[in-house]
């Protein structure tokens, strides 16, 4: 186990007091941060230290989106220092730990940033979008009840792997806010890809694959241009192979028109 | 003292619940339609049966705190999901998995309803594949399944160590369709703030919008709240940070019982503390115990050792390990129930073999795994858990143990329903954690999930229609211009503003940490008559500190994290001395609630003769003592044993 040591820390931190208002990099200082203490819970010692002192900080504490603090939740966001959940690999900022800063450091704290995405206040960013996006067709169409036993289709494991791959996503938004066109194509891919490798979603591959795409397009989604970096920033490695049986689903689709 | 009516159905167990479906009121098609249901919070049980409400026609007004339904607490849950579908072929049957489920509730859960879980568990499994969720399956293509804590048969089902992200997505993509369909209104960021009630029923909800700040009431013909546990009163707990019990509190001051709050599960395997800032534990799922061993130094020159960093545990021989689990009850050994295993880690690291720096932690090993079965199917198995313990502790578990020391984790106790599912009062129901129906004093992992799923798929879609079978007549209200609607409005608005005055100078984190520390330190996994006197005590004198010095800084109406936070904490600080006093009068040792006045060899002694009940508690008004109902609980199909899980027999 690492060290515990202290840390001494310059935040710049976005804060912006509405969806309307012109935000600006605030400056703070913090001290005596743990280096076993989560990024989170620097930004809980920040919030405190903003709380008790309203003179020196009438702007009040930072609002930032957070809930389960164990990665699965998908609620946690920030550009921190210029990279989506921060500066490690496969994690949410959640899971991101101070013993990835070094002493003296400045810590540039952003929200997504991304069209589909608008902020809300400070660092909370709204992301409806998504779940839009779901609604228009990310399910198989099944009510409750009068469904064959579970093991009555056999599935291969390999196909069964793949699909808990992709079912992975968290729905974080990384993969928008960090896409240089602001695609959610990864997001998207990774729904289209689970249902449409299983015999259960295959059924309403081509309507599902059209309606989110289109939903998708709705919402003023960029393009995807295959640039990798959503792959590269997803916490869960949800992988573009993903976008690529998204398109395959896609044309397949139109073509059967 | 008002009576306690479980309603549970005549006749034998077996047959119990299919009699109820077969007599019990329909609504018909078209009369869905002029009926609205509420349901508050969006987890398993709440997104399953705001789907299936909405998939028979009822319309439905969906509530949750989150930025979308999908990231409910359920999502965190690991390990699996239980279903009596024997697979495996190795002796499973409903009545077995109900058999487990009682005895690992500790004999304090009722019959009926824990049958009925077991009964429809298999259909939980069939629905949640049909969804299209990726549980774990065989190079045959079939599924597969594990074994879990208390239970000597593999009936476990799973999806990696993400068993309820993938049911949890399950049934929000079941409630999107019906989003989508327009058969369902979903409002995100918004708190529920109190029940609305005209001529003793529930009609509807006061909600505040978390953006916004807008405080505005919904009318609906019933309520279902799954707003989940309550564990989060200790403030550090496995839950999720905004996971709450104030909805339940809310109801709970409008008349519905509060059953069994002391019955609280300490969870065995979680990451240790690392530091006073610590904002949540989090949890290494139950599974690990399949091939982790457990153990401590046999020498305590060892364990001090190991607290100073000067050796590390995988210098430490065989011989000189000591696996209390495996050795003090042979016949389950790792996989003892979760409240004896904490229990146990406790008795270890209070005898002084703690294994960290803060002397509070034991080792989870899995070096015998990595020998026995090679290290490419440990990581088959575990490796997103080993990858998640390595990101928070900076430590390999591949080579040297993973620490563990137990946590707050889940809430048996809750709001009392019947075997309807339906509390005290009228028209408002509750469903998964949030209720207290069918874990007794302890839960058996992987069955959380379950009865989450089974009281939202295939329980509330039944017994709710019983209750309306007689609404469809009651024409739809207009909160504007009811007078019932207007005056719960204006209390919130009232109660929100008397917040927003107390202008003192502690922060809503600091109130949260110290009614945490009086939890944990007194009403934790040991409890003496002493310690609950003083935990309330204390509780009542920092509730009136807080009314005094709480400071919220902000307006009302905009967003206010700080509001939301004191919204919750001011019931948390009701709820923390309920679960005392519920403590205090059980004088007894079950499940998870532990009295040290009440063992036997350091076992939990149970007193069956005095406490074989549900304690479900009525509010009196504030700062008076609610009183105790109970609701004896006639054992009449099983035979009530100690629980033992030292012999196969």
């Amino acid at each position: 186990m690492s060290e515990n040591k202290s840390l001494k820390l310059t935040l710049k931190v976005w804060r912006q007091k509405n969806r309307q208002a012109k935000g600006e990099f605030k400056i703070y200082d913090v001290e005596n941060i743990s280096t076993e203490a989560s990024f989170l819970e620097m930004m809980d010692i920040l919030n405190e230290q903003l709380v008790n002192d309203p003179e020196k900080y009438p702007e009040g504490p930072v609002s930032f989106d957070h809930d389960c603090r164990e990665g699965i939740c998908g609620m946690c966001s920030l550009f921190i220092n210029g990279r989506a959940h921060g500066p490690d690999d496969a994690i949410t900022t959640c899971q991101l730990h101070m013993r990835k800063f070094n002493d003296g450091d400045t810590i540039t704290i952003e929200p997504w940033r991304s069209g589909g995405f608008p902020v809300i206040k400070d660092l909370m960013v709204d992301r409806t979008a998504y779940d839009k996006i779901m609604q228009a067709g990310g399910f198989v169409s099944v009510s409750t009840g009068g469904v064959p036993d579970a093991n009555a289709i056999p599935i291969s494991k390999v196909d069964a792997d793949e699909a808990m791959d992709a079912a992975a996503c968290i729905g974080c938004g990384a993969c928008a806010a960090t896409c240089k066109n602001g695609s959610a194509m990864l997001f998207v891919s990774a729904k289209v890809s689970q249902l449409a490798l299983l015999p259960q979603g295959k059924v309403e591959a081509a309507r599902r694959a059209k309606a989110m795409v289109a939903k998708m397009d709705e919402l003023g989604f960029g393009n995807c241009t295959n640039t990798g970096a959503c792959e590269l920033e997803c916490p869960k490695q949800v992988s573009i192979s993903h976008i690529a049986r998204l398109n395959r689903e896609f044309l397949k689709a139109n073509i059967q028109d | 003292m008002a009576q306690l009516d479980s309603k549970i159905p005549e006749g034998d167990l077996k047959d119990k619940w299919t009699n109820y479906k077969e007599h019990q009121h329909l609504v018909n098609p078209a009369n869905k339609r002029k009926i609205d249901i509420i349901v508050v919070g969006t987890g398993l049980a709440g997104a399953s049966a705001a789907a299936s409400f909405a998939e028979m026609g009822f319309k439905v007004k969906a509530f949750c705190y989150q930025d979308s339904p999908r990231r409910a607490h359920s999502i965190a849950a690991q390990g699996g999901i239980n279903a009596a579908k024997n697979y495996p072929n190795d002796g499973d049957s409903v009545y077995r998995l109900f058999y487990d489920t009682i005895k690992g509730g500790d004999y304090r859960a009722r019959e009926a309803n824990v049958y009925r879980l077991a009964e429809v568990s298999n259909s939980i499994i069939d629905q949640c594949v049909a969804q299209g969720v990726p549980f774990a399956r065989e190079y045959g293509g079939l599924l597969a399944n594990r074994s879990f804590g208390g239970a000597l048969v593999s009936r476990t089902f799973y999806a990696r160590g993400q068993t309820g992200q993938q049911l949890l997505l399950g049934a929000y993509s079941a409630l999107s369709r019906q989003i989508g369909l327009k058969n369902v209104e979903m409002h995100t960021r918004c708190e529920m703030m109190d029940l609305v009630m005209i001529d003793g029923r529930c009609r509807g909800i006061v909600t505040r919008d978390l953006l916004t700040g807008e405080v505005k009431s919904h009318f609906a013909h019933c309520v279902v709240l799954a707003t989940g546990g309550y564990g989060n009163v200790y403030f550090l707990s496995t839950n999720a940070m905004g996971s709450n019990g104030s909805a339940a509190m809310k109801a709970y001051r409008k008349g519905a019982y509060f059953a069994n709050p002391c019955m609280v599960q300490i969870h065995p395997t979680c990451i240790p503390q690392h530091g006073d800032f610590q904002s949540k534990l989090t949890l290494m799922s139950e599974s690990l115990r399949n091939d982790g061993r457990i153990w401590v130094p046999k020498k305590k020159e060892d364990a001090e050792k190991l607290r100073k960093g000067l050796i590390k545990a995988s210098q430490i021989k065989d011989e000189d390990r000591y696996f209390y689990l495996e050795e003090r009850y042979p016949a389950f050994g790792n996989l003892v129930p979760r409240d004896v295993a904490s229990r146990n880690a406790k008795e270890r690291c209070d005898a002084g073999f703690g294994v960290n720096s803060t002397g509070n932690a034991v080792f989870l090993d899995f070096k015998y795994a990595i020998e026995r079965l090679g290290k490419d199917v440990v990581e088959q198995r575990y490796g997103n858990l080993f990858q998640m313990y390595q990101k928070i502790t900076d430590t390999d578990p591949y080579k040297e143990p993973m620490m563990i020391y137990p946590a707050i984790h889940y809430t048996m106790g809750g709001l009392w329903v019947d075997y309807e599912l339906s509390t005290t009062v009228p028209g408002l129901f509750a469903a998964g954690e949030c209720n207290f129906s069918d874990h007794g004093a302890n839960r058996l992992g992987a069955s959380a999930l379950m009865q989450g799923l089974a009281d939202g798929y295939f329980v509330l879609p039944y017994t709710v229609q019983e209750y309306l079978a007689d609404q469809f007549n009651v024409p739809r209200i207009n909160p504007a211009e009811n007078e019932a609607f207007q005056k719960a409005e204006a209390d919130v608005k009232a109660y929100i503003n008397k917040l927003m005055s107390i202008k003192g100078k502690e922060s809503v984190d600091s109130f949260h940490k110290r009614l945490g520390n009086i939890m944990w330190n007194n009403v934790g996994m040991a409890r003496t008559k002493q310690s609950l006197e003083t935990a309330i005590e204390e509780i009542q004198k920092l509730r009136q500190e807080f009314w005094q010095n709480v400071r919220i800084p902000g307006e009302a109406n905009e967003l206010n994290n700080e509001l939301e936070k004191a919204n919750r904490v001011a019931d948390f600080l009701e709820l923390g001395e309920l679960i005392a006093r519920d403590a205090l009068h059980r004088n007894e040792s079950c499940g998870g609630h532990f009295r040290e006045e009440s063992q036997d060899n350091g076992e939990a002694k149970r007193d069956d003769a005095n406490f074989m009940y549900v304690g479900a508690w009525e509010y009196k008004g504030e700062n008076q003592a609610p009183e105790l109902h109970k609701e004896d609980l006639n054992y009449q199909f099983i035979k009530v044993q100690t629980r033992n899980y030292k012999t196969g027999k």
